[in-house]
């Protein structure tokens, strides 16, 4: 035991499901992982893959109905399942917070930002209102807002602002696990650069770890330290940054890198993956990317594979691949 | 802010013109002569013609309207035809009662219709959002003369708890005729509120307020329910001064000596300026309405503030 690493998040073959007009929606089909304490996830994937799934999961918000979830979640060692909702309450932006998606509806458009910001703190830590007040001030300076723009209101901020701001909320109890979905896909190119040099300078001052959601692999190779790469609500891929980038092994990974403009050979043509995703609600027998795979076999149609190791940290869930 | 409100209140002067101009073209186009009415079938035709003259009806219209406003200006509501006292007189020894009518019944409407949309949003499918909706529909489709009478059937001449009418300064006289004037307002009211709740709660900064850690119930509360007012308080606005239209209907049934009644009566004399004085209370009284309405916003979304300025 005493070898084991401390993980700040371990995931056990947590599945989601929606069940919706008869309809089973598979959102999540056994997604496991494990976080180490201060380090830093890649979840990446196309849209609905499930990243933003995995991530509520952790807070417990899928709403139920219509979601059912299954598995297990620990964080800091305790399954959040067996917690009732109160105790939920005092982890939600304490231990484990989210920076949503889009900063432009991700803000309460009646409230000012600080008293935004001054709530989680007040929710959290025993203080006064003014106090707190202060404190969401001091958190506007850390992201680069002037302290007394805080009396303003959302839509009197810019997007990359908003986007700082649910930062700020999201950074001002200090949490252990970060869950950044897509921080950056809203905002501007130039303004992208900027949130995630911030976000990485703040990860390694707070030592948190943290869950990267994104579809883009330049921010992976940017921040983070392993990468899960998710397909139709399963990890298809799963390694160190090196693993992921120089042993690049599922043929969807291979894919997603070929789909990126190669910059040196720019006469190169784009390679994108053809069709779309399965629809969740009738996935295939198989593998789930064997439509779109151009090395499908027999056994990909009829039999699911599973993550194998295939040296080190590297799994791969893809018939082509053997265990060792 | 108060020059946008001083915007408003110079904006009303056209409507109330506009209003009484129509109002007034209308009671003159409509058959039956105040002459006539005032001095009863007996009369002879030439102490009818007489009183004509007397009066000024012989004029052109368009000439007893200018003066018509022409006394307004200064003041002057005219002389009701039947009772021969002042108009304002007539008005205002009766607004009083139709204001306490209205302020109880929308008082009545909105304590209920808030809590019963929102929790009726909340609980959205379970029984008691069915309940509540059907309730709400009962109330929208109820014409408030039948909701009154059958009220009255049943509370005050069956179980006695409530008199039949026309006790304006007890609390038990208030309380039927406020509920029927109410019942249909409260239900729109309760499916306005019930529809905008059910669209905020599913927004973004709902999830972000969960995601801090904030009780559901302060979700609903602090985050959901003041997103939520602006169409609440529209509707709200707008059926305060539809409640001073149902009040006519409503204080008809129950004898209550409003404006709404007397407006009624004279329509019936053709008392020209009564009806005039009436419409005119009532215009002013619902562009005030929704002038609060619209200042309300303000403070609500900071967002329509900004545009204020």
């Amino acid at each position: 035991m005493s070898e084991e690493k401390a993980y700040a998040l371990e995931i056990e073959n947590l599945k989601v499901e929606y069940h919706v007009d008869k309809e089973v929606v598979h959102a999540l089909n056994g997604i496991s992982f494990k976080l180490a304490k201060g380090e830093t996830i890649g979840l990446v994937g196309e849209t609905g893959a499930g990243k933003t799934t995995t991530g509520l999961s952790v807070l417990r918000l899928i709403p139920s109905p219509p979601g059912v979830v299954s598995g297990t979640i620990k964080v800091q060692g305790e399954d959040i399942g067996t917690l009732s909702e109160k105790q939920m309450e005092s982890i939600r932006g304490n231990v484990v917070s989210m920076i949503f998606q889009d900063p432009m509806t991700s803000l309460n458009p009646t409230k000012t930002v600080e008293n935004q910001i001054a709530e989680v703190i007040r929710l959290h830590e025993k203080c006064g209102k003014k106090e707190s007040v202060e404190k969401a001030r001091t958190m506007l300076e850390m992201v680069g807002i002037p302290g007394d723009r805080g009396v303003e209101f959302p839509h009197q901020f810019s997007g990359g602002m908003k986007q700082r701001v649910v930062i700020a909320m999201a950074l001002a109890c200090s949490p252990e696990i970060l869950i950044a979905d897509e921080p950056t896909t809203a905002l501007d190119v130039t303004i992208q650069a900027q949130v995630l040099d911030m976000i990485r300078d703040l990860k390694k001052q707070y030592n948190m770890s943290m869950i990267m959601i994104t579809h883009d692999l330049g921010i992976v190779a940017e921040i983070c330290d392993t990468v899960a790469i998710v397909y139709a609500g399963q990890i298809v891929e799963y390694g160190t940054l090196e693993d992921i980038f120089n042993s690049t092994a599922h043929p969807y990974t291979v894919g997603l890198f070929g789909s990126l403009p190669n910059m040196d050979d720019r006469t190169q043509r784009l390679k994108p993956i053809p069709g779309l995703m399965p629809d969740p609600t009738k996935l295939p027998q198989g593998c789930t990317f064997c439509p779109r795979c151009p090395h499908a076999t027999e056994k990909c149609r009829t039999e699911r594979p599973t993550l194998v190791n295939i040296g080190g940290e590297h799994q791969v869930a893809c018939h082509l691949f053997k265990e060792g | 802010m108060l020059k946008y409100i001083g915007k408003r209140l110079l904006a009303m002067i056209p409507v109330v013109l506009g209003v009484t101009l129509i109002v007034y073209c209308i009671m003159s186009l409509a058959p039956g002569d105040p002459a006539r009415t005032i001095l009863g079938e007996q009369a002879s035709v030439e102490q009818v013609e007489a009183l004509r003259e007397e009066m000024g009806l012989n004029d052109p219209i368009i000439v007893q309207y200018l003066r018509y406003i022409w006394n307004l200006l200064h003041g002057d509501f005219g002389t009701s035809y039947q009772s021969r006292i002042d108009v304002s007189t007539e008005i205002w020894s009766r607004f009083p009662n139709t204001i306490k009518l209205a302020l109880v019944a929308s008082l009545i409407s909105v304590v209920l219709a808030l809590p019963l949309g929102i929790i009726a949003a909340v609980k959205q499918n379970t029984f008691f959002d069915s309940f509540s909706m059907f309730i709400a529909i009962i109330g929208i489709s109820c014409p408030t003369f039948w909701f009154g009478l059958i009220l009255i059937l049943v509370f005050a001449v069956n179980l006695k708890w409530f008199p039949v009418s026309g006790q304006v300064n007890t609390l038990k006289g208030i309380i039927l005729p406020a509920l029927t004037l109410g019942f249909n307002s409260m239900a729109a009211m309760a499916r306005v509120t019930r529809s905008s709740m059910l669209e905020v709660i599913r927004q973004d900064y709902i999830r972000t307020a969960r995601a801090k850690g904030v009780s559901n119930r302060n979700v609903i509360l602090q985050h959901a329910v003041p997103n939520a007012m602006i169409p609440t308080v529209t509707v709200i606005g707008l059926r305060i001064g539809g409640l001073l239209a149902g009040a006519v209907i409503c204080e008809t049934v129950f004898a209550w000596p409003g404006i709404g009644r007397l407006l009624v009566q004279s329509i019936q004399s053709r008392n020209t300026p009564v009806v005039l004085g009436c419409i005119i209370i009532f215009s002013i009284c619902f562009s005030l309405v929704n002038l609060i309405v619209d200042v309300l916003y303000a403070f609500i979304d900071p967002r329509i503030k900004s545009q204020y300025q």
